[in-house]
């Protein structure tokens, strides 16, 4: 396999623009992450005297040191909770990621209580419902280090509600897959929380914190009167010896934890050996220049095989038919010593690109070869020329063979992702099994400049059949009010903060994350599981 | 078929045992080995060409057994056996039985050995001969009365000394004439237990002397001479610790005379063989007084043999065949100087404390000039039954500066991990400016503080970085992805117990990685020298072994239980009126019953092992409820009385 041969010069003006505004946008997300972080460890004082770990030092101490841990969807709820870019508080007060607990990959899901004392907002809800559907495709036990208030009762939404039922469903999808669920109840987990642990199959509960109950002390007195003492309503002792909900009692949160790992290397879960991955060389290109190489606006035109020979093993890449349909790149490489396909844009997808591509994701089929989709994509081709080539019925076929190809696949969105060429790069629609975001994405169903000039001549055609006059103030408001709400909603911090992805990644550190994902899906389907048809109950 | 006395039986385990075999073997000698229970796989039985097992792990019913060991030579074909130092190689019922059984005992007779082996007969003997002898007292009646009476004559300060002594055992130093009953009575039961003989001699004590011998070697054929001397100045508790060749103290004169009288000593006994004569030199005025003569092999031969450039195994071999010792005194000539250290398990900070374990990394230093004899090898238990000696480490260098800096760049170096040792403790002795100048009395590290300091936060923080940087790289994690994570707040907590101590802080993911302990944050990444903190190297040596975390720094050991996942402290079982056993060992005296009324600070019970007596005192005022008795085996911090402590 070639080594690639790079046409980048790092001394560039373009390359030094290119890397400032990337390394902006990186800083900006580090920023972000860094507010959750911060905003949590406000109440650090307050886990202290009470004894407890934070929810970070839950998560630090549960996880094996010096393994990797692919943290996800640090953006999510970003100016959902407010509008104000300058408040609004990222992650959604819930830290979830793949970590390795005792030698054992596992999906780790903690409420952040330090941020609404862990209460589930909508997009915190969509993490976890997100973080059960990765452990349920990819074979991962979970780990669940609970403390929530709950649903938050003074944001009540009904639909909120009803979607919350989903987390339960999950829980039993995942018992029934032969996914182990392992809960500690650091805190409290009260009315449909406390189906959490009542749905986890080993719960730890810790003692004198730890507390569950379909009705809390107010609660209960509002519903029937009677008063209650938190410890005797749902405390860990109870729930240990009296209703039989708690497996292991723990003294402290560290104490939960290490009984947490020790439950984990007990299940001996996992794939044979020999399913890891082989592993491979680094990149010859190093990986840092990602940012040079990337322009800040995606209408610049660059060549994507300078991203992808700077992400796999050695910087080797085969070019499948460079000649035919050029503006679609299909690449064969390797990561971590998978072999894998990788599809990427130099410009929109059209006929030719189309054919190839589908031809491209099929043999990747037919060797079982993981695929790569990065997305710098403005749409499939327009135009007379395009139409009458068939550009519908090839770009159907395209997405086609991408929704239903028997291979795990991956997706970055690197630049543009707009329209029918998000569908036929395998966008959010089509279920990759994992998918994250460059601080630089825009998406949408079309460039926010695009949809305005469209909808103003839209409306200068109507005009123009019922025989008006346009005030060309009244287009100009009319073209910037449609720029605005398209643009506002394209940016990736946006569409990150809306889960439509599972989290936004340094673009420096893609090689890593793609090898985690592989890791984890590769593995995880070589994972042998005794599902159940009912999973395991409590009676 | 072999002739016998083509074939040596080393009746000594560890690494004198290795030394023999190696020098018997480079002769062409076919080499049988013994062993206990406990030395079944040790070095010294893989090296030699045979082995037969002796008896159980106590020595004696294994090393110190004359008849099996005898009989192990009789059915192996050995005719020679060589006893190495300890054990029996001054024991002259054992040479007598080798004698009886046809097999020739590498060293003197046994009347040399019987003669020597009596303190007092020897220094009658000696004074006869006219070899400079200190005031004292060695008469056949050594009752307590009339040891005092004599006491009183001689002088303070004395030494109280068994007889049949050795090693340091059964001897007591007294400057106060109040503590001379007690030291008599103590030296006494030592010497009963370690040599079945309470015999005792008194002698005036030098408080500040140079302890420095002459090793001697004699043919059967009636020729003699010195090999020069040999400093053991820096000794604790008549222990020597460093050795070295010449002494620092003596001038051409008194070497001279040292050597006459030397070989006076050994010619007057008609003794044959390897022999050391052993001499107080008072440095104040240039005098010395004969102190005892070793009939064997001394465990520091080798600094004579690489200034001499002899091998003095070798030449206890031809001469016990013998022939004839071809070299004259102006033969011997002295190259450069040589000094050795000796590895101890064994707890310097808590009084030289001998240890128990398990060695599970082993690295000699290697390098021009350096020699190491040593008998132990990774995975090898190191047991209560035997001396806690691991190893001899041995510089030789064109002079006493070169071999010192050698030395202590060699221990610098060394890796004994799983038990501690004195390795810190004998690098610092040998930058000690009182050593370096060549002036250490035997009162030197009575004087000196040289307890090795405890690992700083900054040398946990090395180790600590160093196992995480470890755990990357062994966690079967994918190629490339081994610490990294993209989460920013990611620091894995870290909880260590180093000695009594418990210490917390945290490493972040990655290489290289910030490693907080307590308030100290030093940053650390991969090196192939050890590690590299905050972008120096360290050459660390470490071996992770379950959550044990044992590292060599060339300036400090660690040993190190990480408790981050350690289930919540058990209740202390320790506390006021529970007194534990200080070590391994055998509970020799019980000086209180249960109901007695004891005061703090009481002896309680008396724990004897290796070498030395360990008083268990009262730790409160009380009333004694649970006692050991004499005769019980304990093991370190095994209770051995419980006290009620009084009210009040």
């Amino acid at each position: 396999m070639p080594v690639h041969t790079s046409r980048i010069s790092p001394d560039s003006p373009e390359f030094r623009a290119n890397r400032e505004a990337m390394l902006a946008l990186v800083e900006k997300l580090r920023g972000l992450q860094r507010r959750a972080v911060a905003t949590s460890d406000r109440k650090a004082d307050r886990f202290a005297a009470r004894g407890q770990l934070t929810p970070r030092q839950r998560v630090a101490h549960l996880l094996d040191p010096g393994a990797p841990f692919l943290e996800l969807h640090t953006m999510a709820g970003y100016l959902v909770d407010t509008e104000d870019p300058d408040a609004s508080v990222p992650g959604a007060s819930q830290i979830t990621g793949i970590g390795t607990v005792a030698g054992t990959r596992c999906m780790v899901v903690a409420n952040d209580a330090g941020i609404n004392a862990g209460a589930l907002s909508r997009a915190g809800g969509g993490k976890i419902l997100r973080a059960q559907a990765i452990a349920l495709e990819n074979r991962l036990p979970m780990v669940m280090l609970v403390e929530s208030a709950g649903a938050n009762l003074l944001e009540y939404k009904v639909e909120q509600w009803a979607e919350g039922g989903r987390f339960f469903a999950n829980m039993a999808r995942l018992s029934a897959a032969g996914v182990p669920i392992v809960t500690v109840l650091h805190g409290s987990s009260t009315a449909g929380g406390a189906y959490m642990p009542g749905m986890s199959d080993v719960v730890i509960g810790v003692r004198g914190r730890g507390q569950a109950f379909l009705a809390g002390p107010p609660l209960l007195k509002a519903a029937t009167g009677e008063v209650a003492d938190a410890q005797d309503l749902g405390g860990v002792d109870m729930h240990a010896s009296v209703s039989g909900l708690v497996e292991h009692v723990a003294d402290d949160d560290a104490d939960g934890i290490r009984i947490a790992r020790e439950v984990i290397a007990a299940m001996g879960f996992g794939p044979p050996s020999h399913a890891r991955l082989p592993g491979g060389d680094p990149p010859v290109l190093d990986p840092d220049e990602l940012c040079g190489v990337v322009p800040p606006d995606y209408r610049t035109a660059y060549d994507v095989r300078e991203v992808v020979a700077r992400i796999v093993d050695g910087s080797r890449l085969v070019d499948v038919k460079p000649r035919y349909g050029p503006a679609t790149v299909c690449l064969e490489a390797e990561v971590a010593g998978v072999p894998i396909g990788v599809i990427g844009n130099n410009g929109p997808i059209d006929n030719a690109g189309a054919h190839k591509a589908t031809q491209f994701v099929q043999r990747c089929g037919q060797l079982g070869r993981p695929l790569v989709f990065l997305q710098n994509i403005t749409g499939y081709m327009v135009g007379t020329d395009a139409e009458r080539g068939g550009m519908i019925k090839n770009g159907s076929k395209m997405i086609q063979a991408v929704t239903t190809v028997d291979v795990p696949r991956f997706t970055f969105y690197i630049g543009a992702s707009f329209g029918a060429g998000n569908y036929g790069m395998c966008g959010q629609g089509y279920d990759p099994r994992m998918q994250f975001s460059w601080p630089n994405a825009r998406s949408g169903v079309m460039g926010a400049e695009q949809a305005a000039t469209t909808m103003r001549i839209v409306a200068e055609e109507r005009a123009a059949r019922q025989g008006q006059e346009v005030d060309p103030g009244f287009l100009d408001a009319f073209a910037q009010q449609i720029t605005d709400t398209y643009g506002a909603q394209e940016d990736a911090f946006v569409t990150s903060g809306r889960l439509l992805d599972d989290g936004m990644i340094d673009p420096r550190e893609t090689r890593q994350v793609l090898i985690s994902a592989l890791a984890t899906a590769l593995e995880g389907d070589a994972t042998p599981v005794n599902p159940l048809s009912f999973g395991v109950a409590r009676p | 078929m072999t002739s016998a006395l083509d074939t040596v039986l080393v009746a000594n385990r560890g690494e004198i045992a290795m030394r023999v075999i190696r020098s018997a073997r480079d002769a062409g000698y076919r080499t049988v080995a013994v062993y206990s229970d406990a030395d079944a796989n040790a070095p010294h039985v893989l090296a030699a060409d045979d082995a037969v097992r002796l008896g159980p792990a106590p020595a004696a019913q294994s090393y110190l057994d004359v008849d099996a060991i005898t009989a192990a030579a009789c059915s192996t074909g050995a005719g020679l056996v060589h006893p190495g130092y300890g054990f029996l190689a001054e024991n002259a019922t054992f040479a007598r039985a080798c004698a009886d059984a046809g097999l020739t005992f590498v060293g003197p007779s046994p009347e040399a050995i019987e003669l020597m082996g009596d303190k007092a007969a020897a220094k009658r003997r000696m004074a006869e001969a006219g070899v400079p002898l200190l005031p004292g007292y060695q008469g056949t009646d050594d009752s307590d009365e009339i040891l005092l009476a004599q006491a009183e004559a001689i002088g303070l300060p004395l030494m109280v000394k068994a007889a049949a002594g050795g090693g340091g055992k059964g001897m007591r130093l007294v400057t106060d004439a109040a503590d001379l009953p007690d030291a008599i009575a103590a030296a006494r039961r030592e010497a009963t237990n370690a040599f079945g003989d309470g015999t005792l001699i008194l002698e005036r004590a030098l408080l500040r002397p140079r302890h420095v011998e002459i090793q001697v070697l004699a043919d059967a054929h009636g020729h003699t001479i010195a090999l020069g001397e040999r400093d053991c100045s820096v000794q604790r508790r008549h222990q020597k610790v460093v050795e070295e060749a010449p002494s620092p103290a003596l001038d051409p004169a008194t070497r001279a005379a040292m050597q006459d009288a030397a070989v006076r000593a050994a010619a007057d006994i008609g003794y044959v063989g390897a022999g050391t004569v052993e001499f107080l030199f008072d440095p104040t005025d240039g005098t010395f007084a004969f102190l005892e003569m070793n009939t064997r092999l001394q465990v520091e031969h080798p600094v004579t043999e690489l200034v001499t450039g002899l091998d003095l195994v070798d030449w206890q071999l031809r001469i016990a065949r013998g022939e004839h010792l071809d070299l004259s005194q102006d033969d011997v000539t002295m190259d450069g100087h040589a000094i050795e250290v000796r590895l101890y398990a064994e707890d310097v900070a808590r009084g030289y404390l001998p240890q128990v374990g398990t060695v599970l990394a082993w690295q000699p230093p290697t390098g021009p000039g350096i020699r190491v004899d040593a008998g132990i090898v990774a995975g090898q238990a190191i047991t209560p039954h035997y001396d806690p000696m691991l190893a001899k480490v041995i510089a030789h260098g064109r002079d006493r500066d070169d071999a010192r800096r050698r030395l202590a760049d060699a221990l610098d170096r060394l890796v004994c991990l799983g038990v501690t040792t004195n390795r810190t403790f004998l690098a610092a002795l040998l930058r000690e400016p009182t050593f370096t100048a060549g002036e250490a009395t035997t009162a030197l590290l009575d004087e000196m503080d040289l307890t090795p300091p405890s690992p700083t936060a900054a040398d946990l923080a090395a180790v600590v970085g160093w196992r995480h940087l470890r755990a990357m790289d062994t966690g079967g994690h994918p190629a490339g992805l081994q610490g990294w994570t993209n989460a920013v707040w990611l620091a894995s907590p870290v909880r260590l117990q180093v000695g009594d101590e418990v210490v917390t802080g945290s490493v972040d993911a990655g290489d290289p990685t910030t490693v907080r302990i307590g308030d100290t944050a030093v940053v650390v990444s991969a090196d192939p020298r050890g590690v590299q903190v905050d972008g120096r190297p360290l050459a660390l040596v470490g071996v992770v072994d379950g959550d044990r975390l044992l590292v060599r720094l060339p300036h400090v050991d660690v040993d190190a239980t990480d408790l981050t996942h350690a289930p919540p402290a058990a209740q202390d079982a320790t506390g006021a009126g529970v007194l534990l056993a200080p070590m391994h060992g055998a509970v020799t005296a019980v000086p209180v019953e249960v109901g007695q009324q004891v005061a703090a600070g009481d002896p309680v019970v008396v724990v004897e092992a290796m070498k030395m007596e360990h008083v268990v005192r009262a730790d409160v005022d009380g009333t004694v409820e649970e006692i050991a008795a004499v005769g019980d085996q304990v093991a370190d911090r095994d209770v051995v009385a419980r006290l009620a402590a009084a009210e009040g």
